[in-house]
């Protein structure tokens, strides 16, 4: 099976600094992958770079054709989603709007049927369906972030840091929807500093430090190293450092 | 006083102002979407508004040929952009848009202004050629630099103003023109006389205002231009491209100036560069809705019509001064009441 997203020596630099270097990876179809890594470590650079925000030195294909040359545009219609960190909703427009522009460029009968899909997978955001996005609580805009990319009928969703400063029972929501969506045949890439959930729902890990991938493998293989262990998953061997 | 002079005034005032509001908006609208303070925007109004009166004359108007100019640099940039990944549908749907487009419109312009076309043909025909030359403006000067700050926008702002009022006095010479009106007649309300051309303007401004309510809250593609102005990234990684957004709003501020001066013509007589003092009051007003708030724009802009109004009886010398003066307080409270805002990052 041939990878369905497949990063090959990316390069991504802000003027003179490089914020990634040498980083390849891949994403198979059916697949969540995860890349733990401190705050600083380039990975949410690295997501942009893939969706076309920031430039990118090195390869990247989609479901076997060379993104270099096309537009954040093209790459969504290609089936390449980005929930970013920050969300970017449209604040002053209402819940039911967000989600119809994210299927902008779908066909409006499909778009209807898809709104009904993301209502049953987040009743939350139903219920809110005529409230503005600039006034939901942190966890709601995350929601609808979600499902504002889920509407566009992406073939590979990637998270940025979905969990970022929200309650633990909204956190473990975002998860649970996030292991769904593979059960939905969307593929993920997640990117969080909440490692150990992380690699709890995902299949494959790469662990990033200083713009580098230090470490991969399968995610319960990570999980149990015992270096990750001590950095990212909060459990301190007696008697051993941090790194 | 007496009242009849001050309600003369006053349905002066709001002619004017509604005409002010339309730009106003079309002046937000673009900004939001674009970053692009719309100096031009004068020029839609005097280009509709003589393309229109030449029409009406039996002339032949340069703009048609301009549209058609300007829609071949606007093929020529799209086929460049596009030269590593040319295919046929691109290149035939850029040829269709801006050549066969506006030789199509110039070759029925001609066709008409031969033999005097009745005013509903005029006023399609001077819309038409104005909304393309919006659109092909955005093309060729704005779309390229659409990833720079608002200060080098601004900077291409004032060029292009330049060369198209240049253009103008070389289409339409440095004479002024009056168009026929819209509508002809007029009836008598008190002591109020209504004008067919002032309900015209009424009607028309109230219906675009409707219009434009209606596009933005109800349509995909109104909501794809408000999702842009709120949020650029948010919108492309939706699917929406700036560029498509960026083109609706200049159609949209072509297609209002250009109405805006169909209906000023057959008031006001206009020269080559009138348009530029229209579109500035049209920028005061959207100034005081802080460039925003389409609501505060269009009653700002009906105040701003009445002082000009008031202003001109009083003191008619200084008419223009005063409308102007009017920004000063504004950007004073404006300034106090705002935090203070550094110049966005690129």
């Amino acid at each position: 099976m041939s990878a369905l997203l497949s990063v090959t020596d990316a390069h991504v630099a802000y003027g003179k600094v490089e914020a990634v270097r040498s980083v390849s990876l891949q994403v198979g179809q059916n697949e969540i992958v995860t890349i733990v890594g401190a705050n600083g470590a380039g990975k949410t650079t690295l997501l942009s770079a893939i969706m076309g925000v920031l430039p990118l030195k090195g390869r990247v294909a989609f479901a076997g054709q060379d993104l270099a040359q096309l537009d954040i545009e093209d790459r969504v219609a290609m089936g390449l989603g980005l929930v970013p960190e920050h969300r970017e909703l449209f604040v002053t427009m209402n819940v039911e709007d967000n989600l119809e522009l994210g299927a902008f460029r779908i066909e409006r009968s499909r778009a209807k049927a898809s709104i009904e899909r993301i209502y049953a997978q987040f009743p939350r955001l139903k219920e809110r369906r005529k409230q503005l996005a600039g006034t939901l609580s942190g966890g709601e805009q995350q929601m609808l972030a979600m499902g504002r990319a889920l509407m566009g009928e992406p073939k590979l969703l990637m998270l940025d840091e979905p969990s970022l400063g929200l309650a633990p029972i909204i956190v473990a929501d975002i998860f649970r929807i996030v292991s769904e969506l593979k059960a939905s045949g969307v593929s993920v890439l997640l990117v969080e500093q909440n490692a150990q959930a992380a690699l709890k729902i995902a299949d494959r890990a790469y662990v990033m430090e200083l713009g580098e991938f230090v470490l991969s493998g399968k995610a319960s293989d990570i999980a149990a190293n015992e270096r990750v262990a001590a950095s990212y998953l909060g459990f301190q061997h007696e008697g051993e450092s941090a790194i | 006083m007496n009242t009849t002079i001050m309600l003369f005034l006053l349905q002066d005032g709001i002619t004017n102002g509604a005409i002010y509001a339309l730009l106003g908006l079309a002046l937000v609208l673009v900004f939001a979407v674009t970053r692009v303070i719309l100096i031009p925007q004068g020029e839609f109004v005097t280009y509709g508004a003589l393309t229109y009166a030449s029409l009406a004359s039996g002339q032949m108007p340069g703009t048609a040929k301009l549209a058609l100019a300007m829609g071949i640099a606007a093929c020529a940039f799209d086929l460049f952009v596009a030269r590593k990944a040319l295919h046929g549908r691109l290149i035939l749907r850029s040829v269709l848009a801006n050549i066969v487009l506006p030789a199509a419109v110039l070759a029925l312009t001609i066709y008409f202004a031969a033999q005097k076309p009745p005013v509903a043909v005029c006023i399609a025909l001077s819309l038409v050629i104005v909304a393309m030359i919006g659109l092909y403006l955005y093309r060729v000067a704005f779309q390229p630099l659409a990833h720079t700050s608002v200060l080098v926008l601004l900077i291409a702002s004032v060029g292009t103003h330049l060369a198209l009022q240049g253009l103008g006095l070389l289409f339409f010479g440095a004479e002024g023109q009056r168009g026929p009106a819209v509508l002809s007649g007029a009836f008598t309300a008190g002591s109020l006389r209504f004008t067919g051309q002032s309900l015209t303007v009424y009607g028309i401004t109230i219906a675009f205002i409707v219009g434009l309510w209606l596009f933005f809250g109800l349509t995909l593609y109104g909501k794809a231009l408000r999702a842009t102005a709120v949020n650029r990234l948010g919108a492309r990684l939706a699917g929406i491209r700036t560029t498509l957004s960026g083109q609706i709003a200049f159609l949209l501020a072509s297609v209002i100036g250009a109405l805006s001066g169909i209906m000023i013509v057959p008031i006001t007589t206009l020269y080559y560069d009138s348009g530029f003092l229209i579109g500035l009051k049209g920028f005061v007003a959207a100034i005081i809705g802080g460039l925003v708030s389409y609501p505060l724009t269009a009653v700002a802009a009906l105040f701003v019509g009445t002082v000009e109004a008031f202003s001109s009886f009083y003191a008619s010398n200084y008419k223009e001064v005063i409308v102007f003066m009017l920004l000063i307080p504004v950007l004073l409270l404006r300034s106090l009441a705002a935090p203070a805002v550094e110049e966005e990052k690129d």
